[in-house]
């Protein structure tokens, strides 16, 4: 009897409504006569826009060239510039026959940053090693004057490695800034968050190009003569305390979002206060601020391209200075569409590793 | 504890209490929501802080100092209403962060005592899962087992089975029957009247920041000397 009755049930299905492409373009194209028109008109402009696209950017463009004069008889875009101007605008000012030595940086960055994000390789043992090798290899890339490499000055570097250099400086000097800042700010002891407060308000209120300004130009007249330090480093850090600021009131949202309960039950069981944070509160916290600081590193990453102000060439400020070349001039559009492609991996990149470690973080992996 | 007094703000929570629990004394706190029971007994391991008279645990006072604060807490077990588990961490996890950080034992010492407790609460094969994935009545036995593994001479609870549905508190009341079996001190908030009069040494009532009455259970259900406690015992038994 009970054995039928489930049977019975078993037949009871939820209804079916009819699906597939066809069903849903009727159901959310052509609902009505004016949605039908207002879906024939985007339609139409969509194709048109497309169109266009298409033929600037692929059939009439030029691709292969190395005089000017083929892209300025052809009417689409001269994806030649790429091919002709790509060095300059990678590496900057950084001697010709050394970009070898660029591109070995870039891998060796790529693969070790790659790495320290897989979950398998998350352990002191290899992380440590691995990047004391990696700095200590791509720092002797960049600066040269060993094995037989000559030496390069910072003066002369630029291009995507500078880019690099200032956005991976400022996002590891930054976040134990941040949550230091982060911290502070919520202390019971009313001096550190004071000097917080006042370190995090006064900083976010100032735009980051007056910021790189002080850095550049007035922090050296406090230095004593003869002392002096290095520009690309006092950049890289305002970029870092500025990034820290913002970073600081996410990573304080997250703080405020664990409940006070994790802190007594911690107490109760006699932890000291950095034991708390350090493997109570801030694995926590940090988990739940996860999209918003993803959001703030990206930032950074574009923030980087504002050392145009300061005259260091990275690869924004240096695309802007190749494309001045009189003979390539009016192709500059296309120079600038390749570097935003670059920008846009490397963000791209950013956003689908957040959003998986986010995906992580909810079936309690990590 | 003698004289010891509480505000919030102008509300007075505590009014001039005094008392003594023995050491294997089993304690059974109730009294109307708001009467002070809760912040009382979180006075005790200063999750708040007494602004009038003393407290002493084994005769350390609680004061400001750190010290005393810490050599309290380690004598100290609490569990709360709302469990209060590390949702970050496995169960096991949970069970073995206070040994490893604060009495400072090795991984593998620590995981067998954590596992020994596991096994007295009865869910040792839960122990690599997250809390969240447990029940609440799971949950509350791991809350237990947590503070066992700090190895405390004395155990406070706080409306441990409050957030529980029925047919978990009973599993959550015959863990801590066991424990109170083994000669553990304990003092217990609850309203679980039956708990109450199968382990208490003696049940206290609290109303408006007062004991208003102490006595042996047996006293204090069949024949209560307060007119409050007669109120309190129609409200909560007649159902």
């Amino acid at each position: 009897m009970a054995q039928s009755e489930i049977l019975e049930q078993s037949t009871d299905l939820p209804p079916v409504f009819a699906s597939g492409p066809v069903q849903w373009a009727r159901r959310h194209l052509f609902s009505s006569v004016g949605q039908t028109l207002l879906t024939l008109f985007v339609a139409a402009v969509s194709a048109r826009i497309l169109w266009f696209v298409l033929n600037w950017a692929v059939l009439d463009a030029v691709w292969f060239a190395t005089d000017p004069q083929a892209c300025r008889d052809a009417a689409g875009a001269c994806w030649a510039v790429i091919a002709e101007k790509h060095r300059p605008i990678l590496f900057g000012m950084y001697p010709y026959d050394q970009h070898w030595r660029l591109v070995l940086f870039i891998v060796i960055y790529l693969a070790t940053v790659v790495a320290s994000l897989t979950p398998a390789c998350w352990s002191r043992r290899i992380l440590l090693p691995l990047w004391a090798f990696a700095v200590g290899a791509m720092t002797i890339l960049m600066f040269g004057g060993v094995f037989g490499l000559p030496y390069v000055p910072t003066s002369e570097w630029g291009g995507l490695p500078l880019t690099i250099i200032l956005f991976t400086g400022s996002v590891l000097f930054g976040m134990p800034i941040a949550v230091v800042l982060a911290l502070g700010r919520r202390s019971p002891l009313p001096v550190a968050r004071g000097l917080s407060v006042i370190f995090i308000e006064s900083l976010r209120g100032v735009p980051l190009i007056t910021i790189l300004f002080v850095a550049v130009n007035i922090f050296p007249l406090f230095l004593p003569a003869g002392m002096e330090v290095n520009k690309l480093l006092r950049i890289t850090l305002s970029i870092a305390v500025f990034f820290a600021c913002y970073q600081a009131e996410v990573i304080r949202g997250g703080l405020q979002a664990i409940p006070r309960g994790q802190y007594e039950a911690a107490a109760s069981l006699n932890m000291t206060y950095w034991q708390t944070t350090r493997r109570i509160i801030l694995p926590q916290a940090l988990r739940i601020c996860l999209p918003a600081m993803t959001n703030h590193v990206i930032a950074a990453m574009k923030n980087t391209s504002f050392v145009i102000i300061i005259g260091l060439f990275d690869i924004l400020t240096a695309t802007t200075a190749v494309m001045q070349d009189p003979l390539w001039r009016q192709f500059y559009i296309e120079a600038y569409l390749f570097v935003a492609l670059i920008y846009l991996v490397f963000g791209l990149a950013l956003s689908s590793y957040a959003r998986r470690v986010e995906s992580w973080v909810a079936v309690g992996r990590i | 504890m003698n004289g010891v007094s509480k505000w919030y703000g102008t509300f007075k929570v505590l009014n001039n209490i005094s008392l003594d629990i023995r050491k294997g004394e089993r304690v059974v706190m109730c009294g109307p929501s708001g009467s002070g029971k809760s912040t009382l007994i979180r006075c005790i391991n200063r999750l708040e802080e007494h602004q009038k008279g003393e407290i002493f645990v084994k005769g350390i006072e609680l004061t400001d100092s750190v010290k005393n604060i810490a050599a309290v807490r380690s004598n100290l077990g609490m569990v709360f209403q709302s469990f209060n588990l590390f949702p970050h961490l496995t169960v096991l996890e949970n069970l073995t962060i206070g040994p490893t950080l604060v009495r400072q034992m090795k991984r593998k010492d620590a995981e067998e005592l954590a596992m020994h407790f596991l096994r007295k609460v009865r869910i040792p094969e839960q122990a690599h899962k997250y809390p969240l994935q447990l029940s609440g009545g799971q949950q509350q036995r791991v809350a237990i087992a947590r503070s066992l593994c700090m190895e405390p001479e004395i155990m406070l609870f706080d409306e441990p089975t409050s957030a529980l549905d029925p047919e978990m508190i009973k599993e959550v009341l015959d863990t801590m029957i066991e424990l109170a079996e083994s000669g553990m001190t304990m003092i217990v908030v609850t309203h679980e009247m039956g708990f109450a009069r199968t382990v208490a040494d003696s049940v206290f009532l609290m109303a408006d920041g007062n004991i208003v009455e102490r006595a042996g259970p047996e006293e204090f259900f069949a024949n209560p000397k307060h007119e409050r406690t007669r109120n309190f015992l129609d409200q909560i038994l007649k159902h």
